[in-house]
């Protein structure tokens, strides 16, 4: 039903009538109109951040927990571009975020004006569309079409600059209509005849492994359960990238751990030696291949994905399939029936027992020790703690984030948020904040470092205003550990500016945000203080005091293949005995 | 419409320029090769191809296409953009550009789930399209030089659509090559200004692009 009604009132009935119940934003004097009708209304509630880049991840963590569309609603100049880190890093994730962003009144656009800048410019290579609103009746479609954009085909951030003049006229307002888009039509199905060579192709595979990115958790809980049915079907074995966690249960025996720089032993492995390899959703990104060159070279590859881009962009494969993987699994699924496809058992069982092989190198034993906490031990005993509790993670970015994935045994897709292309410092908290909006019963936890979570600290008084009962759980070794572990490992162990002087006390400034702190730093203690952390019903910063040089193996160094990882005791034997002191020793 | 993907064939490239044989020479590996992508990858040499792009006439279309390009180092050779269809608002831009045929498809690809792109077809994938460029070019002189300028001038086909006694200014319309010449010629007599268009290409044949 189309009615009359200010620029202002379009924002909020746009939003209503798209679906969204939650935004995240920061006020402004180019914004104020639609704030305006903000508070007037309560169908969609408004999450008062504290800095424009925490309404951006906020908003990431909303649509990455829930397959819905976050937005976040920020005024014209700094606070656009300060929202420009979470658009870039929702682009490279590809998770659907629409920012609307308020701009100087139409006729001051251009004249270097107070709050001014060119937002369409700025945000135009970090989007996957943005539009500049210059008429008030334009205003309803293009915010439908940026909800349309955002989550159709290989999902992305968009922005909407609205100037403030529009914001205050009257125009015609149209709901949503389903007719469809002028020029965007992404392809969901996927061509038959390439997913039967396909299917051919993985029945008669010898060394098979599945490879999966976050393109089966953005396509939705039905590709997750056709991956599952597909992969127990066949019996072969799967591993997926960073973003790909939870859409394969991690107990599940097939399952090989996260591959790539800090994957596990066992799944570069049979990446390198496999000869059939099934991408799933995910882009061969330079963390997952090591040297192109080197990787995986006996093997014949299917690549499916939605964004045709994705194909043949660093890796070439031989059968590329372009569609929404639930759709392609889908058809792949049928297509293995309708054959009566049969796996080759006697293959299958020789390639599993190389597997088991690799997999008895225990690639992510570390030296445990009882008077300090081992990172990795902390995550273990953090999992094992809320394993059985309803548990959404967040990370922020560095050794932390690589020890989460490696450690924490995701069983369920949309449970982890984590930056992954962009790997942006400072993500995790605000994304939890935006987790925790979505899923307010829920365990929240954000696995962070000590540097990362300085980054975005203040919104720790987002969760606070908002009841948000967020765990912050900071890995503090009181370094950048993982610019530390290069800066061992390739520097010759100069440990130029990583070490993090000065660190707040974080319980005293969980105290003076008005949350719970709580520290431990000697092992016996830790599981008493997560029991604690977990029955706080308030945000709380958990201060976990670890072992300050601890390094994330196994690690495929830059430049190397999948075969030459560095394993942690092959590392602790030689290179790192002569990089680090005397006092290094001593700690690690 | 020819939108066929994968441009593997190489008819329809040019020889490779001294600029391009150095790129593939600098690409030399410092390992020795161990894989067959590693090979296939020397053995790939840039290609020329012309890209014709349809896209919405609507504000900042062009900056959209030449920020990919810029964004993710790709070389644009030439580009000519106007709107085509004014019912529509639809534009054409024409791209010339170079690349291995990886990167061709890349940038197919790329300028394809652009929002405001309508369709984008390799010209060169088809055969070699019908490309022309229109120059402006001012020369004064005088005495002998300017007599000659006039007598190649019309060699070229070029008319004369500015004069005085000082200067002339010709248009001439052609192949890149023509053009290339022509300007060559004209530089020891007198030329002062150059003004391109850059390539508009169709393909041949009844079929549109």
């Amino acid at each position: 039903m189309k009615r009359q009604m200010t620029g202002a009132e379009m924002v909020v009935q746009a939003l209503i009538d798209q679906g969204v119940k939650h935004i995240f934003g920061y006020p402004g004097g180019a914004v104020l109109p639609i704030y305006d009708e903000i508070i007037q209304q309560e169908r969609v509630r408004h999450i008062l951040v504290r800095h424009e880049q925490g309404a951006g991840h906020a908003a990431e963590g909303y649509a990455r927990s829930t397959g819905k569309v976050g937005v976040a609603l920020v005024t014209s100049g700094p606070g656009a571009t300060n929202l420009v880190t979470a658009l870039t890093d929702a682009l490279m994730d590809s998770i659907p975020i629409v920012g609307i962003t308020g701009q100087v009144p139409t006729h001051l656009i251009g004249n270097d004006a107070f709050q001014e800048c060119d937002t369409v410019g700025i945000t135009r290579p970090c989007t996957k569309h943005n539009w500049l609103v210059k008429d008030v009746d334009d205003l309803a479609r293009i915010l439908h079409e940026a909800f349309y954009v955002a989550s159709h085909g290989r999902p992305g951030p968009v922005v909407v600059d609205i100037p403030k003049d529009v914001q205050f006229a009257t125009g015609t307002y149209a709901p949503p209509n389903h007719v469809g888009h002028k020029t965007y039509h992404p392809r969901v199905e996927g061509d038959p005849a390439a997913i039967r060579a396909a299917v051919e192709m993985i029945a008669k595979a010898k060394r098979p492994v599945f490879y999966t990115g976050g393109g089966v958790i953005n396509s939705g809980a039905r590709a997750t359960a056709l991956l599952r049915e597909f992969v127990r079907t066949t019996g072969y074995p799967i591993t997926s990238t960073l973003m790909g966690l939870g859409a394969y249960p991690a107990s599940d025996p097939q399952w090989l751990g996260m591959l790539g720089m800090h994957g596990t032993y066992e799944a570069n492995h049979a990446m390198h030696d496999c000869d059939v390899m099934v991408c799933v959703g995910a882009r061969f990104d330079d963390r997952i291949t090591g040297r192109v060159n080197a990787f995986s070279p006996g093997s014949r590859k299917i690549h499916v994905d939605i964004d045709p881009s994705s194909i043949n962009k660093n890796i070439h494969v031989d059968i590329p399939i372009i569609g929404d993987v639930a759709h392609v699994l889908e058809a792949m699924v049928a297509e293995w029936k309708a054959m009566k496809s049969k796996v080759d058992k006697v293959a299958l069982k020789a390639w599993w027992r190389q597997i088991d092989a690799w997999r008895a190198r225990d690639c992510l034993a570390y030296r445990q020790n009882t008077d300090v906490i081992m990172p990795q031990y902390a995550v273990e005993r953090l999992y094992a703690a809320t394993k059985d509790k309803d548990v959404y993670i967040t990370t922020e970015v560095g050794q932390h984030q690589m020890w989460a994935a490696q450690f924490f045994k995701f069983e369920e897709p949309n449970r982890w948020m984590t930056s992954g292309g962009l790997g942006t410092m400072g993500y995790g908290l605000p994304s939890a904040v935006g987790v925790q909006v979505a899923h307010p019963k829920s365990l929240v936890v954000d696995i962070a470092g000590d540097a990362s979570v300085l980054m975005t600290m203040q919104e720790m008084s987002t969760a606070v205003q908002h009841g948000l009962p967020i765990k912050i759980f900071i890995l503090n070794n009181q370094y950048m550990g993982m610019v530390r572990q290069w800066q061992e490992l390739l520097h010759g162990n100069r440990l130029s500016h990583s070490y993090m002087e000065s660190l707040p006390d974080f319980v005293k400034l969980a105290e003076a945000y008005g949350c719970v702190g709580i520290r431990v730093e000697k092992p016996g203690e830790l599981d008493d203080a997560i029991a604690e952390m977990i029955k706080v019903k308030r945000p709380v910063i958990f201060d976990c005091r670890v072992a300050a040089l601890a390094n994330c193996f196994p690690m495929i160094p830059s430049g190397k293949a999948h075969n030459e990882m560095l394993l942690g005791d092959a590392v602790k034997a030689d290179t790192l005995g002569k990089t680090i002191g005397k006092e290094g020793k001593v700690l690690v | 419409m020819k939108t066929t993907t994968k441009t593997a064939k190489r008819s329809g490239a040019r020889a490779p320029t001294a600029r391009t044989k150095e790129a593939v020479t600098r690409r030399a590996p410092r390992q020795p090769p161990a894989s067959a992508y590693f090979i296939e990858e020397l053995h790939d040499r840039p290609e020329r191809h012309t890209l014709a792009v349809i896209v919405d006439n609507e504000p900042g279309v062009l900056a959209r296409v030449i920020g990919l390009f810029s964004g993710r180092g790709y070389n644009i050779d030439s580009l000519t953009v106007s709107e085509t269809e004014h019912a529509k608002h639809l534009s054409r831009i024409t791209i010339v550009t170079s690349g291995t045929p990886m990167v061709l498809a890349q940038i197919r690809n790329q300028l394809e789930r652009m929002v405001p792109v309508h369709s984008v077809t390799d010209l060169t994938a088809g055969g070699k399209p019908l490309e022309r460029e229109l120059a402006l070019v001012k020369v004064a002189s005088s005495g002998q030089d300017r007599v000659e300028a006039l007598r190649l001038a019309d060699a070229f086909r070029a008319v004369v659509i500015d004069a005085t006694v000082d200067h002339f200014v010709f248009e001439v319309t052609g192949r890149t090559s023509k053009i290339e010449q022509f300007v060559s010629i004209l530089a020891p007599l007198g030329l002062i200004e150059v003004c391109r268009t850059g390539i508009a290409a169709v393909s041949r044949g009844a079929e549109t692009d």
